[in-house]
């Protein structure tokens, strides 16, 4: 049979010489390579107490972003929605009010905004369509839930805090 | 002896085409077809008097005609230039009208406030179309950009003057299709506006066709406004018996379920209406029974609206009722129970207006 690649190795058969049979330098290699990781850098974190950084690209749980002034930035554009490949955004849109002009920037808003946690594969399309800088995926991930229902996130849930009131 | 009639052999981008006399350029590099068809913003071939106004359709005229093969001086613009017998037209072939469209579309945008995200045109807006192709990335303009109020014409139509680019589609429109026309352009240059001068509502049969003929998103449908994205609803084609003589009835209806949120007239390949549509059929028959549906409306592969519509597809059959002895599958969560969104005891397409805050706390 032809090999694949030049790098197959025969398994050697010939029977174990006496000193092999005696299986003692072989197993003090085997516990030298186990005491040396016992002094190499660990490759788990104890994790609950300690968090591994994300990288500066994690893309994690949306957020909803506002301006200096505390306004939502989203005016339903529905660009997000159209670029999601997997249609996990849905909105619903409203005009401005005289009088909501300190909550919501220009005369068009998102009066619903729902992403499903369950749909979304978080590729960060959404982010990148986002005209307006509202849409930001942020560096956590979205939390359990006993329930299904808990992965549809509403504005209460993606909105970030009020840069003002909650001071 | 009925006489022969002549026909003007015309070459645009070297392609030739015989035509009769008296046709634009633009018209007959329509015949041609294809990506040698200026753009054109302000002309519409259902409109006397239209075009010559945005530039956009710029040609170079390489040779004048047979008997005169001098070239012409500058550009022209192909809606206004009529054909000549042995003329020789660059469109795309010349990179001068490629540069000058660019400029003509930086001139277009210069005021234009590029609120795309809010405007209801974006999708079918032909000046986003034209800027993504011709228009340059970046402006540099350094000015503030010339603001208006939004003005309400009427009930249904809404005016956001500093989207207009001055067209005069609208105006043409009011005048050719209505027996009155109570709007015009006020003002000059830099200054002047659409306007109905003592904000006169406009009440006509027809006046609501403005909306299709707009080229940007300066007259839009109030009965439509911020309501849905076009690319999210369904176009249908549908037609009713109208009692308006002058009404073809044939209409697109826009879609999403069962609910009718807009209604507007056929467009062609170049935007513009088939037939015009009466304001009845536009504005208030906003139900899915009013009407004839005769089924989904072609859009070209390359619009943003026909994102989603998928033609021709064969859904796989489902066996998992088959496999579980024909029991239907445990839904274990319903999304319906659980958005907030589309909840059935908001009807949008049925407010009036664009919906408000006090709307969703139903």
């Amino acid at each position: 049979m032809q090999a694949l690649t030049n790098r197959a190795k025969a398994v050697d058969r010939r029977p174990m010489s006496f000193a092999e049979k005696l299986y003692i330098p072989a197993i003090a290699k085997g516990m030298g390579i186990t005491f040396k990781h016992l002094f190499q850098r660990k490759a788990t974190v104890s994790f609950p107490e300690k968090k591994r950084e994300f990288s500066p690209v994690f893309r994690g749980l949306h957020v909803l972003n506002r301006d200096e002034e505390g306004r939502e930035r989203c005016t339903a554009c529905g660009l997000c929605a159209v670029a999601c490949p997997a249609e996990a955004i849905t909105m619903e849109a409203a005009e401005r009010k005289p009088g909501e002009e300190n909550l919501y920037r220009e005369e068009k808003y998102a009066a619903k905004y729902e992403i499903n946690m369950l749909r979304c594969i978080f590729c960060g399309f959404c982010e990148e369509a986002c005209p307006k800088d509202a849409v930001y995926m942020s560096e956590t991930f979205a939390p359990a839930n006993y329930q299904r229902k808990g992965f549809i996130y509403g504005k209460d849930d993606l909105l970030i805090p009020h840069p003002k009131e909650n001071k | 002896m009925a006489e022969e009639k002549k026909l003007f052999k015309v070459k645009i981008d070297n392609i030739s085409v015989e035509v009769e006399p008296g046709t634009t350029i633009l018209n007959a590099a329509r015949q041609i077809g294809g990506e040698i068809v200026p753009p054109a913003m302000c002309y519409y071939s259902k409109l006397q008097g239209s075009g010559g106004k945005c530039r956009t359709c710029l040609v170079k005229v390489s040779k004048g005609s047979d008997a005169d093969p001098r070239p012409m001086p500058k550009l022209v613009a192909s809606c206004r230039t009529t054909v000549m017998d042995g003329m020789e037209v660059a469109n795309i072939t010349s990179p001068e009208v490629l540069d000058a469209r660019k400029g003509v579309v930086e001139f277009l945008l210069l005021n234009h406030p590029l609120d795309c995200p809010v405007c209801d045109q974006a999708g079918e807006c032909h000046l986003q179309d034209l800027s993504y192709e011709h228009g340059a990335d970046a402006t540099r303009y350094e000015f503030k950009r010339r603001t208006f109020d939004k003005v309400d014409l009427g009930d249904h139509i809404k005016l956001h003057m500093t989207r207009c680019i001055l067209c005069y589609r609208c105006v043409y429109t009011a005048d050719q299709l209505t027996e009155k026309r109570e709007h015009g352009v006020l003002g000059r240059g830099d200054a002047s506006e659409i306007s109905t001068y003592i904000s006169q509502s406009l009440d006509n049969d027809f006046i609501g066709n403005v909306i299709d003929v707009c080229p940007v998103g300066a007259l839009t449908d109030q009965t439509f406004r911020f309501k849905n994205r076009v690319w999210f609803l369904k176009p249908v084609d549908a037609h009713r018996d109208c009692e308006n003589p002058k009404c073809c009835g044939k209409t697109v209806l826009w879609m999403r379920g069962d609910e009718v949120f807009r209604v507007t007239a056929r467009k062609d390949k170049y935007g513009e209406v088939e037939a015009f549509i009466c304001d009845t059929c536009r504005f208030d028959k906003k139900e899915a029974k009013d009407w004839i549906i005769e089924g989904p409306r072609k859009i070209e592969r390359n619009s943003v609206i026909s994102q989603g519509h998928y033609v021709n597809t064969v859904k796989p059959k489902d066996a998992l009722v088959e496999v579980l002895d024909g029991r239907q599958p445990k839904l274990v969560f319903n999304i319906h129970s659980e958005s907030q969104v589309n909840r059935p005891e908001i009807d949008l397409s049925k407010i009036p207006g664009p919906a408000h805050s006090d709307d969703f706390k139903k």
